[in-house]
């Protein structure tokens, strides 16, 4: 990518993340009290997480299938129990198994 | 520098998840056309996974400096009441600049390791905890854009389902044990759809679908469910 384009996005990124977390820090020596606030906070990262997944994870692949079945696989471990690094390598196996085979 | 070693050692496991989760950062980055560097440098600079892996979405898809900041803003906002709940918890010497200055280091790990820490947390213990994963997330990343660059681009495009299986991971287990988690991701998950396949939406940038399912949603939780509980911590980086 271009560096006209790269750096100033780059910049802003940072810049951005560090204050929400720095300021806060810096500043901020109360608790936060009020409930639809801290609720809020509560949700946001679930949330986000949830509206970043879907339906993006349906197209990591050119061709939806192999995506899908890594999809279920995800899905699967996940329900079980398993760590994040086991669920995401499931993820993977089942994508590069099903390309395998596709193949 | 006992404190600072205790750190260091409490920071291992974080540096090991870290290494792996963006390890998927920088192949999805080369995969999609930055080079190695830039998502090195992305990393070394912002130190957190979700809003990394949005911005480069919006980034790649032509987003403007307005909607990357206000994603960021947002995908980090838990990041603000994260460093409430730690400027409560550190020790009289952690003030002014040395805040400043780590506060740079607040993740979901490591704030979660340092708010399970009895007692009181100093700057040497939090400097030392998050030293090796800072190290381990910019390795990670190095690693995943050389092996990126030299796989083919088929195989790479496919492992860049490595994060969303780590999302997944996240919020398939909170979501079984708490419907109204359940709820909330329901709503995120159907909106983004939404937006997504019905095309008089498909102006609606990939950016301002993320916030603007990620705020309604959590807004609709916040409201129907209110949470009477002190606030819980994430387990997300």
């Amino acid at each position: 990518m271009e560096l006209t384009r790269f750096l100033p996005a780059a910049a802003v990124m940072a810049g951005v993340t560090y204050l929400v977390r720095a300021v806060p820090f810096g500043l901020i020596q109360r608790k936060i009290t009020n409930r639809f606030l801290r609720s809020l906070l509560f949700y946001i990262p679930y949330a986000v997480l949830a509206a970043m997944t879907f339906p993006t994870v349906f197209y990591c692949t050119s061709d939806p299938l192999p995506s899908l079945v890594g999809t279920a696989a995800a899905l699967v471990f996940a329900w079980r129990g398993s760590g994040m690094v086991s669920v995401a390598l499931a993820a993977c196996a089942a994508v590069g198994l099903t390309l395998l085979l596709q193949a | 520098m006992k404190e600072y070693s205790q750190g260091f050692r409490d920071g291992i496991p974080i540096a090991l998840g870290y290494f792996f989760v963006s390890f998927s950062f920088g192949i999805t980055g080369v995969a999609h056309g930055l080079f190695w560097w830039e998502v090195v440098l992305i990393s070394m600079t912002n130190l957190t996974s979700a809003g990394q892996f949005a911005g480069v979405q919006i980034l790649l898809a032509g987003g403007s400096l307005a909607e990357l900041a206000v994603s960021q803003l947002v995908i980090n906002l838990r990041y603000a009441l994260m460093s409430v709940s730690l400027s409560q918890k550190t020790d009289e010497r952690f003030r002014g600049v040395s805040r400043w200055l780590l506060g740079f280091g607040i993740t979901d790990e490591i704030f979660g390791v340092a708010m399970n820490r009895d007692g009181a947390v100093s700057r040497s213990y939090f400097l030392g905890l998050m030293s090796l994963p800072y190290f381990g997330w910019a390795l990670g990343t190095l690693a995943g854009a050389v092996f990126g660059s030299v796989m083919p681009q088929k195989l790479t495009e496919g492992m860049s389902i490595a994060i969303y299986g780590m999302f997944l991971a996240i919020l398939v287990p909170k979501a079984k044990s708490d419907l109204r988690v359940l709820a909330v991701v329901a709503v995120a998950a159907a909106c983004s759809c939404l937006l997504f396949y019905v095309p008089a939406f498909s102006g609606i940038s990939v950016g301002t679908r993320i916030i603007l399912c990620g705020l309604l949603s959590s807004v609709f939780g916040a409201l129907i469910f209110p949470r009477a509980e002190e606030f819980e911590k994430t387990e997300e980086a």
